[in-house]
């Protein structure tokens, strides 16, 4: 689906540069009304129609494009490549032995895409049909929603979703606003408030609404949601008057109006280049390691396949330099044959050889693979212990292409704030001036004393100090963008706020905040609401206060701080500011800022997130100043975020100091578990944060990231301060590496137990140090490795102070270094997306920051804990599944394929076939697919709680170790044996000796002989079985399914054969099988045979399996083992474990 | 942030297959299994192995090469491939009684039946008798199709062209008298060839089926001619045609001629000096080949095959001293690790 999106909008884009001139912003007329002569000449540009089209394919082109699509891909189309030459020249096998599984593939495939498509177009048929009102001349229209065009005012009523991205003009409330739900495109079921543009806010009937006469110049659409710059230049009196448009003004396609009667908004994206259709695009497809060895493995084997070709028909031709070989009398050609150029010939031949051994590469593989993948991703949907009561949800698979990257990962990136810790905030303090307000203790009417360390001044604050600890709480209340939500009755009534009663509650997109605002209300200030433009406080005195916000300067993670401009009802202009303490420390002049800074430090360690807050009073030329400042950036079409950034960094400044606040945030149930368990599986966990170093260490503690025992190195700013950070480098990769070489004599002689292991701490500024690429060329260079060597003996890393980017830019740096490790992101928030993404496996939180990340990512899951589920469990089982699902698949293709290889030595190089074509056909198909599907499915090596309980296990499959050279050589070469066994088995027993059928099991006395097709028939008999035995002894997990599936696929093989043979076929020209199986099994020896051959072709592998187990055990072998003394009736204490969950007292 | 508590409608399906929980048999190729399954193994194969052995032991074989590349052979007369109906005679003794059956071989060497441009070189459906084809053979024929004149010929292809046409007389030599050993070619082919695969035309006389075509060019005689005096061996169900047309596997091969237990011979053949007079006529100096016949009796487990009693025998003991190995190696390494 993501490929015709992006195809589309290259051709958007490139239809766009062709034009002459490429704009990057758009102009749209509002009701489509010319500006009036004399502004500036407007290109009138076309625009899309509003239908959108998520379907890939039309009636007509369905069958051309999805078979163009289908062979595009490799398999497919050497298959078909073979395909065609088995129906040009004249080749040993009829074209139906790769026709027939090739049409199957296709034909399935090509059903499944045309009834998705069809599905597509009914729900865009729906979608483009839907009625929606437009504003025409003054009156309301009704419309079908694919005839919407850019520049139409539609109207809007409540609970409407929005037809195309609209820009706001006027809304039912007085002030302008109106609120949406975005539910469906990124999952956040709060309402967000839109602001309509403030000078058509007034026009609220359609005869209004259609004499606006105005032009909106935006940019070009984006994918990104929250981003939009534009302007509106409104004609009133002929006046021009331009007005910035940001994404408050915007209303997305997809969301929903609420709790607003109606609106008028303009047209300005349509159809296709909606944002929500632009971000349908599927993120860029990760391919996991099993599928790099994969096609590494299908090199080797088409170099296989092309030298055996190649060996065979050189082979051929100097075996046929005698001529009495080449034809000998009983055996000529045609003279059409003869005539032929040898060149041709040869190449004919080498065709020839290669269609007969074409089955080598298998293409019922890549269909196994994918239905494993697929049907193998439900059972993480289903599990019941990765469901989440609280929140209701459960896991989410967005891909089920990386289930096995599962199985691999090294190293894990989490996120702080909602992924190890709750996300759910409570206010614990606030330090004004050094004085510590603790909420309870508060309502007992007494301040606590915070500890020792805190000068007190006055354990009662003097008037002043009263004054100061009232700004600081009306600061607290003022500066947030936290809404309060109107809960609705039953009844439907809307309820204003009753003085924080429960009937309304605090939305943000910020937990923080709430917890703030949450905690002023229990100090005794409380947010009522915000109404036109004025903040209503409801003081100590139960007195309601009003404050008139003039500017909001939103948060950002760059700034890290954010806030508001007010006018108090006495008319002084006030700047709120909060941040984190070092955003606002540099920015503050006055104030008590070390009695704050100490306290702020001291809660730091406790662990609590901690803000601070200050003011400054402007006076009226200094607002102006500001008003100045900010409009002039907000009206910037271009680079309108960096200058915004430079504008508020202006405003600002000189602030005082007012205090801090700290907010508790908890661990997440078992997230200490679930690290402890990653670090014993071997994985490495890096801690990325924004935080500051004191609270994020602080979690790391308490989420036993770091233990007593660890030893901490800091590649901190403070550090790289006092010495250089060359020096410190340096220093801290001698103090590893010395240990390192300790360590090693401490195993040796034993005394492991008591290694310390290293924690390194490195904040965001250190980072980019490190990674700057160096003015001195070389040195820049050493940095980066000398990092990667700390790093890789440190158990955990905690970078603190990190911006979003940085995040992704660290898993790159660990991605990209020399061991190629596999990384896994995993993160709850908008700013864990960028590294969420670019790690091998990405995984979201369905956290309290909305829904970004679970969008983003490749799993998802309700909790952290469940990460321990997912990793040790589910995906070791994908890891061991998949591995054997393609080491079987070759292996079982040698065996298949080989003993034709060996035929042809014995057969004049003629490509005589050595299978009848049904076999060909339906071994890959039907004789052995479903036994090792169900096993790539089912397989359980271990029981689930053992991989729970041992977290060591992990390590065994670590490094893609069930998929290394040296096991996919065992494979082949194991394959290559069995080949040889049985053909040469087969061999012995054919030549040079009376093979027969002696007849007494039918008529007496009858000797009669078998011929070519009882020969490959009989190979192919031990071949079937051989194989699904092999399978059967890996089987470690028997359930009735596997039973059912691996004798009946047996049971099968031998019913179809003797119906194959038993029955003349009326749609076959020949029936050489005619009985063929019959008569080997009336013969004594070919039973005989049959059973020495398998027995032979498996004793290799039994043998290697029990002296391997013995002399070098896994973990994984060791548990078995150790599983099996323990309990010797496992049975028992399944019954057991049944009987003691059914009792609950 | 209240949420109504009840049972989630998104809740997965708690069942033993959706939570992979199963009830499973778990076995485990650990050493406490699989040394006495080797032990067990091995004893059985050992003793089917000793069995075999035995039986193609007293299974007596008689090979005699009648190529005739040998100056002292009698048939070095006719290799040149000028001289026609040559007969040869071979004179051999046996010295003990050869029991019976005695089942009575021809064999080729050297000869490609398996060769794929020889093997698709036939139709079917002339063999089934379908008149149709007899006029118009299958191309896969082709170049025994037709012949110089552009008549179709029946049976076409290499197959059937190179039918084995030496023929076989076998003499006991006693008191200076030859007495003819009767042999018996009924049954020699496969059951379903003979009823189901091949036909004759539903034609009386089975001559008339054939107007119109030719014989195959290597053929002295025409297929409707094969065997005069038994019409249930005539034609394309003549039985040592079906037992030609069964392609073998390898480029040395034996195929079934006739069958010795009639008469004085129930019990095979006495001790005694015997004549075999052989009319000459199949070339395969040309390409190397050789020609001889097999005289051999069989078993329950069919002819002579000392391979499989020596495959059982080896494969059986190696599994003996596979499972002392794996003894060995957990004696010593295993056993101590795991208390």
């Amino acid at each position: 689906m993501g490929m015709d999106f992006s195809t589309l909008r290259t051709l958007i884009s490139r239809y766009c540069v062709g034009e002459e001139n490429w704009v990057d912003s758009r102009t749209v007329y509002i009701s489509h009304k010319e500006p009036p002569p004399g502004t500036e000449a407007f290109i009138q540009q076309r625009f899309p129609d509003n239908r959108i089209v998520s379907s890939k394919y039309t009636f007509w082109n369905f069958i051309p494009k999805n078979m163009f699509e289908q062979f595009r891909r490799v398999a497919n189309f050497y298959f078909l490549v073979i395909f065609l030459v088995q129906l040009i020249i004249d080749t040993p096998t009829s074209p139906i032995t790769s026709g027939l599984p090739l049409f199957f593939v296709i034909t399935v495939t090509a059903i499944k895409q045309g009834y998705e498509d069809w599905l597509r177009h009914k729900a865009d048929n729906a979608v483009n049909k839907c009625p929606v009102h437009v504003v025409q001349d003054g009156k309301v229209t009704c419309k079908q929603s694919r005839k919407l065009r850019v520049g139409d005012v539609v109207f809007v009523t409540e609970d409407e979703t929005f037809p195309c991205d609209l820009i706001l003009l006027s809304s039912s409330r007085d002030d302008g606003t109106c609120f949406v739900t975005t539910a469906s495109l990124d999952g956040e079921s709060s309402h967000k408030t839109y602001y309509a543009v403030q000078d058509t806010k007034a026009y609220k009937t359609e005869e209004e609404v259609s004499s606006i006469h105005a032009t909106i110049e935006c940019e070009q659409p984006q994918s990104d949601l929250y981003k939009f710059v534009g302007r509106i230049n409104i004609y009133m009196n002929n006046e021009p008057v331009a007005r910035p448009l940001g994404s408050e003004n915007l209303l997305l396609r997809g969301a929903t109006l609420k709790n607003t009667e109606y609106i008028y908004a303009v047209a300005i994206y349509t159809g296709m280049e909606t944002k929500m259709a632009l971000n349908y695009q599927s993120k860029s497809q990760k391919r996991s390691a099993v599928e790099k060895s994969m096609n590494d493995y299908l090199v080797v084997y088409l170099c296989i396949l092309i030298s055996k070709a190649i060996i065979n028909t050189a082979l051929k031709y100097v075996w046929q330099a005698d001529p009495n070989r080449d034809e000998p009398w009983h055996n000529e050609r045609t003279e059409a044959e003869r005539q032929r150029h040898i060149l041709i010939r040869a190449f004919t031949d080498f065709l020839a050889f290669m269609v007969l051994f074409n089955y080598i590469i298998p293409v019922s593989m890549y269909v196994t693979v994918e239905m494993q993948k697929f049907l193998g991703s439900y059972f993480i949907l289903w599990d019941d212990e990765m469901f989440d009561e609280e929140l209701g949800e459960r896991a989410v698979v967005n891909t089920s292409d990386l289930n096995e990257e599962l199985g691999q990962v090294e190293y894990v990136f989490t996120d702080k704030t909602g992924t190890l810790t709750e996300n759910n905030m409570e206010f614990i303090e606030c330090c004004v001036d050094g004085h510590v307000y603790v909420p309870h203790a508060i309502c007992n009417g007494q301040v606590m004393p915070g500890s020792d360390t805190i000068d007190m001044i006055d354990t009662s604050p003097g008037p002043d100090a009263r004054d100061r600890e009232e700004l600081f709480f009306r600061a607290v209340c003022l500066c947030h963008t936290v809404q309060v939500k109107e809960e609705e009755t039953v009844d439907g009534i809307k309820h204003g706020i009753h003085q924080g009663k429960s009937s309304s509650f605090y939305i943000s997109s910020s937990p923080d905040e709430v917890a703030l605002v949450e905690g002023m209300n229990r100090l005794g200030f409380t947010y009522l609401r915000q109404k036109d433009s004025h903040m209503e406080i409801l003081n100590r005195d139960d007195k309601v206060e009003r404050f008139e916000v003039l500017e909001v300067l939103s948060f950002d993670s760059v700034r890290r701080r954010m806030s508001v401009i007010v006018r108090c009802s006495t008319g002084e202009v006030y700047l709120f500011c909060k941040g984190a303490d070092s955003s606002i420390f540099p920015r503050v002049i006055s104030g008590k800022v070390d009695q704050v800074k100490a306290r702020v430090e001291h809660n730091a360690v406790e662990g609590l997130r901690t803000l601070c807050v200050a003011y400054r009073c402007l006076s009226p030329e200094q607002y102006q100043e500001v008003c100045h400042l900010l409009s002039r950036a907000k009206l910037a079409l271009q680079d309108r975020d960096r200058q915004l950034a430079e504008a508020y960094d202006l405003i600002e400044k000189d602030l005082i100091l007012l205090g801090a606040t700290a907010v508790e945030d908890r661990l997440q149930e078992k997230a200490a578990d679930t690290i402890e368990s990653l670090h014993k599986a071997g994985m490495k966990v890096w801690v990325l944060t924004g935080d500051k170093m004191e609270t994020a260490s602080a979690t790391c503690y308490a989420s036993k990231l770091f233990r007593r025992n660890t030893q901490i190195l800091e590649l901190t700013t403070k550090r790289t301060e006092e010495q250089s950070l060359h020096d410190v480098l340096f220093d801290l990769s001698r103090t590893v590496l010395r240990h390192y070489g300790g360590m090693t004599r401490e195993t040796s002689s034993g005394l492991s137990d008591d290694y310390t292991d290293f924690g390194l701490i490195i904040d965001g500024a250190t980072l980019t140090a490190v990674m700057r690429p160096g003015q001195e060329g070389s040195n820049s260079g050493n940095y980066k490795e000398l990092f990667l060597d700390i790093c890789r003996n440190c158990s955990a890393v905690l970078c603190c102070r990190m911006a979003p980017l940085q995040k992704a830019q660290i898993v790159k740096m660990i991605k990209t270094s020399k061991e190629h490790p596999i990384t896994l992101a995993i993160g709850d928030g908008a700013n864990d997306v960028s590294m969420i993404q670019e790690a091998h496996v990405g995984i979201g939180i369905m956290g309290k920051e909305g829904r970004q990340a679970v969008r983003n990512s490749d799993y998802a899951i309700p909790k952290f804990k469940h990460l321990k589920k997912m990793l040790l469990v589910h995906g070791h089982y994908y890891y061991i599944r998949v591995s054997e699902l393609v080491q079987y698949f070759f292996y079982k293709n040698v065996v298949f394929i080989f003993p034709q290889f060996l035929y042809q030595f014995f057969c004049g190089f003629s490509q005589q076939p050595l299978y009848d074509t049904a076999y060909l056909t339906l071994y890959n198909i039907s004789f052995t697919s479903l036994p090792i599907l169900l096993y790539s499915l089912i397989e359980q090596h271990i029981n689930a709680d053992i991989l729970k309980k041992d977290p060591s296990l992990y390590k065994d499959i670590a490094k893609n170790s069930l998929l290394k050279w040296s096991s996919f050589i065992y494979w082949t070469a194991l394959g290559i044996y069995d080949a040889i066994v049985m053909f040469f088995g087969a061999y012995f027993l054919f030549d040079n000796t009376t093979f027969t059928s002696n007849g007494q099991l039918m008529t007496t006395n009858t000797q009669m002989m078998f011929g070519n097709w009882t020969f490959g028939t009989l190979v192919f008999t031990v071949l079937v079985f051989t194989v699904t035995f092999k399978l059967a002894l890996d089987t470690h997990y028997w359930t009735w399914i596997n039973h059912f599936v691996i004798w009946g696929s047996l049971l099968f093989f031998v019913v179809f054969s003797l119906l194959w043979g038993g029955i003349i076929w009326p749609f076959l020209n020949y029936q050489r099988m005619y009985y063929v199986f019959m008569q080997m099994l009336s013969s004594g020896p070919a039973w005989l045979s049959i059973i020495l051959l398998i027995t032979t072709c498996l004793l290799p592998d039994v043998v290697k399996k029990v002296i391997c187990r013995a002399l070098w055990p896994t973990t994984t072998e060791r548990i078995q083992t150790k599983r099996r003394c323990l309990a010797s009736e496992p049975s028992t204490i399944f019954m057991l474990s049944q009987t003691s969950s059914r009792m609950s007292f | 942030m209240v949420r109504i508590k009840k049972e989630s409608p998104d809740r997965p399906d708690n069942t033993a297959f959706t939570q992979q929980r199963l009830p499973a048999w778990q076995p485990i190729l650990s050493a406490g299994i699989v040394i006495p399954g080797f032990v067990l193994i091995g004893l059985a194969f050992i003793g089917v192995g000793v069995g075999l052995f035995i039986t193609s032991r007293d299974i007596q074989v008689l090979e005699i090469d009648y190529t005739g590349t040998d100056q002292t052979s009698d048939c070095n007369k006719c290799t040149n491939p000028n001289t026609k109906n040559c007969v040869c005679t071979l004179s051999f003794n046996i010295d003990t009684l050869f029991k019976g059956p005695v089942f009575f071989y021809y064999g080729l060497t050297n000869y490609f039946q398996n060769h794929r441009r020889y093997g698709v070189s036939r139709d079917y459906k002339q063999l089934y008798g379908d008149l149709a084809n007899f006029k118009d053979p299958s191309t896969d024929c082709a170049p025994y199709r037709l012949d110089s004149r552009n008549n179709p010929i029946v049976p076409c292809g290499s197959v059937a062209n190179s039918l084995f046409n030496d023929t076989f007389k076998l003499y006991q030599i006693v008191n200076g008298q030859r007495n003819v050993v009767p042999f018996d070619g009924k049954g020699i082919a496969w059951w379903t060839d003979y009823n189901v695969k091949f036909k004759n035309p539903d034609v009386t006389p089975l001559q008339n089926a054939f107007n119109g075509t030719v014989k195959p060019l290597f053929w002295t005689k025409a297929v409707y001619e094969l065997d005069f005096s038994d019409p249930s061996n005539n034609g394309f169900i003549n039985q040592d045609f079906l037992v030609w047309m069964r392609r073998a596997a390898l480029p040395n091969f034996r195929k079934l001629y006739r069958r010795i237990a009639e008469e004085n011979y129930t019990n095979g053949l006495p001790a005694g000096n015997y004549s075999l007079e052989i009319s000459y006529n199949y070339p395969v100096l040309s390409f190397n080949g050789r020609k001889k016949v097999v005289f051999s009796n069989v078993s329950w487990m069919g002819g002579k095959n000392d391979f499989l009693g020596i495959a059982y025998l080896v494969i059986g003991s190696l599994c003996v001293v596979m499972s002392v190995v794996m003894l060995i190696v957990y004696a010593k390494f295993k056993f101590p690790e795991d208390d």
